[in-house]
């Protein structure tokens, strides 16, 4: 059914990412084991075409973007990954003519049912985040899973009930939770760290959140490195002095 | 957007098809039996078969045709659902009134009655096609108010030089109503592109690069995080009909009006050639509707553009 379940209710869980932009280093690891998981799990195959060809493409459910912010000295460039935000009011959900593409009434979860979906594509053209790709090879809409796959699955190990490209990020810059529960770490995360949502004023109300990069202190790290010809010229102990015999005789 | 030849097809030749089934099914309600037999049946059979053309034309872009039956389940949400269930449900009274008004001495009453219900659900079909895009938040060209007015009344003017055409293969070029109803949707059509384009040009952009990503203080793309082309950036980013966007909106007007300036010269001859200026008419109008929704497609831009380096939509 592509008509959306009622998520207005008190307890209603609402699974998803919080994702910190001041941690991501942009190594691409959550893109990759992503694309591990999810080319062998719910979304398989995950196609690529000609991946070893001149001009490789193929189906990706993350995919780390590269922004710069700022002028001059205060420039800075972070990395922005960006995938489904699992949204409380999915337009690609309504959209859906086969009811391929659903919204979980039990966690929030937007998946498509890959043995009803025609691949019209028009899924993708209702999405403002570019989150779905459509598999040339496959002929069905692919999109993050919220690895359901594997968060609910007994067979792996309780630490590893977690999406893929949250098992994977070295920085700790992935979190996964209950959106619904303010009492939860994420909600507790956002709440604390001001986190926000990816274009807001079209309203289709994203689960998953972005933490601001943290505010930068006006100069590097607050250090002024002393020219190295001046080291000898200190307070005049007696390692200061050393030192300064040392830097002399070497010079 | 990326024209797909497939929507392309599609969206034209069943608009043609459907403008001339309304224009048919108005006929029947108006003036009864067709006047011709062959006239009715061959005109009939043109609408119908640009219909399922353009419907048959609407799977070709399908990952899989095979389940296109599935599309008939979620009319309660989805435009494009909607759209399939009057397309199909719009043969059943099409089908009876095409029989009832080429036989002879059909009940009038049932006559009129299903050529006004094939020509409302013909037009309710058409209504739907262009809802399918005019829902879309994502793309705020195709949110414009003309949308849904400009698909149909591509729909009648096309339908309608169909229907000139038609009615002056079987000799009846003499009907000053039909020249008259032809060129005047012909005019509306470029009138309607003209406040279309004319409104998404001056379109101010709404949502930028920092509402996209969140970030202040300028934000700007320094690496993609692909090294070729990706499904977002040849389905959404096109490009290609920027450059020649001014040329192929004269090539549209120009041939409207080519199309109308034929229409009147087939009306004024008539004759044997009278025929020949009415097919051209078609050519040109259908010309007209192909680069046009190629337009409508190229030179939309969807939101995600912002997440690819565009600073603003």
């Amino acid at each position: 059914m592509t008509t959306l379940p009622d998520t207005t209710r008190p307890g209603q869980k609402k699974l998803g990412l919080v994702i910190d932009l001041d941690t991501c280093v942009g190594c691409q690891a959550c893109a990759v084991s992503c694309k591990e998981w999810n080319t062998q799990g719910y979304s398989a195959p995950l196609t690529d075409l000609e991946p070893y060809g001149p001009d490789p493409t193929g189906a990706w459910l993350n995919r780390i973007h590269g922004y710069e912010t700022g002028e001059g000295d205060n420039a800075r460039g972070l990395h922005f990954p960006r995938s489904c935000l699992h949204c409380e009011t999915p337009a690609c959900v309504t959209v859906c003519p086969t009811g391929a593409s659903y919204k979980r009434e039990e966690d929030g979860i937007v998946l498509v049912n890959p043995d009803t979906c025609i691949g019209c594509k028009l899924c993708s053209w209702a999405c403002p985040y570019g989150a779905r790709e459509y598999d040339q090879d496959d002929g069905v809409m692919k999109k993050c899973t919220l690895c359901v796959d594997r968060i609910y699955n007994e067979n792996l190990e309780p630490e590893d009930r977690k999406p893929a490209c949250v098992k994977a990020c070295p920085t700790g810059a992935r979190h996964f939770g209950d959106l619904g529960d303010e009492n939860s770490d994420v909600s507790k995360l956002v709440k604390g760290r001001g986190g926000f949502d990816l274009l807001p004023q079209m309203d289709y109300k994203p689960v998953n959140k972005y933490l601001p990069p943290r505010v930068r202190r006006d100069k590097a790290g607050g250090v002024e490195a002393t020219p190295l010809e001046t080291v000898g010229s200190g307070d005049g102990s007696l390692a200061e002095r050393v030192f300064s015999w040392i830097d002399e005789a070497l010079s | 957007m990326h024209p797909a030849y497939s929507v392309i097809l599609f969206t034209t030749a069943s608009g043609a098809g459907y403008g001339l089934l309304a224009l048919l099914g108005l006929t029947g309600a108006n003036h009864g039996s067709a006047s011709d037999f062959w006239f009715g049946a061959v005109s009939m059979l043109v609408a119908l078969g640009l219909i399922t053309v353009g419907l048959l034309a609407s799977t070709f872009h399908l990952g899989h045709p095979e389940r296109a039956w599935r599309a008939f389940s979620q009319w309660r949400s989805s435009w494009l659902s909607r759209e399939g269930v009057l397309a199909v449900a719009t043969y059943i009274p099409a089908c009876l009134f095409g029989l009832l008004w080429v036989m002879p001495d059909s009940n009038e009453t049932l006559l009129q009655l299903l050529g006004v219900i094939t020509a409302m659900l013909a037009m309710v079909t058409v209504v739907c096609t262009a809802m399918i895009y005019a829902s879309l938040a994502t793309v705020r060209a195709w949110r414009h108010w003309m949308v849904v007015p400009v698909y149909l009344i591509f729909s009648l003017s096309t339908g309608a030089a169909l229907l000139f055409a038609l009615a002056s293969v079987f000799g009846r070029t003499g009907i000053p109503a039909l020249g008259v109803i032809t060129i005047a949707a012909l005019t509306l059509a470029a009138i309607a592109k003209l406040i279309y384009w004319a409104g998404i040009d001056s379109m101010k952009p709404i949502y930028t690069m920092g509402d996209a990503t969140g970030l202040a203080g300028g934000v700007r793309q320094w690496e993609l995080p692909h090294t070729s082309e990706n499904y977002i950036q040849s389905e959404m980013g096109f490009r290609v009909a920027r450059k020649h966007g001014q040329k192929l909106r004269m090539i549209v007007g120009g041939c409207l009006v080519a199309a109308m300036v034929l229409v009147w010269i087939a009306f004024a001859i008539g004759g044997s050639t009278g025929p020949v200026f009415a097919l051209l008419a078609v050519v040109l109008a259908g010309v007209a509707a192909v680069v046009e929704r190629w337009l409508f497609f190229a030179q939309a831009k969807h939101v995600v553009s912002l997440f690819y380096g565009e600073q603003s939509v």
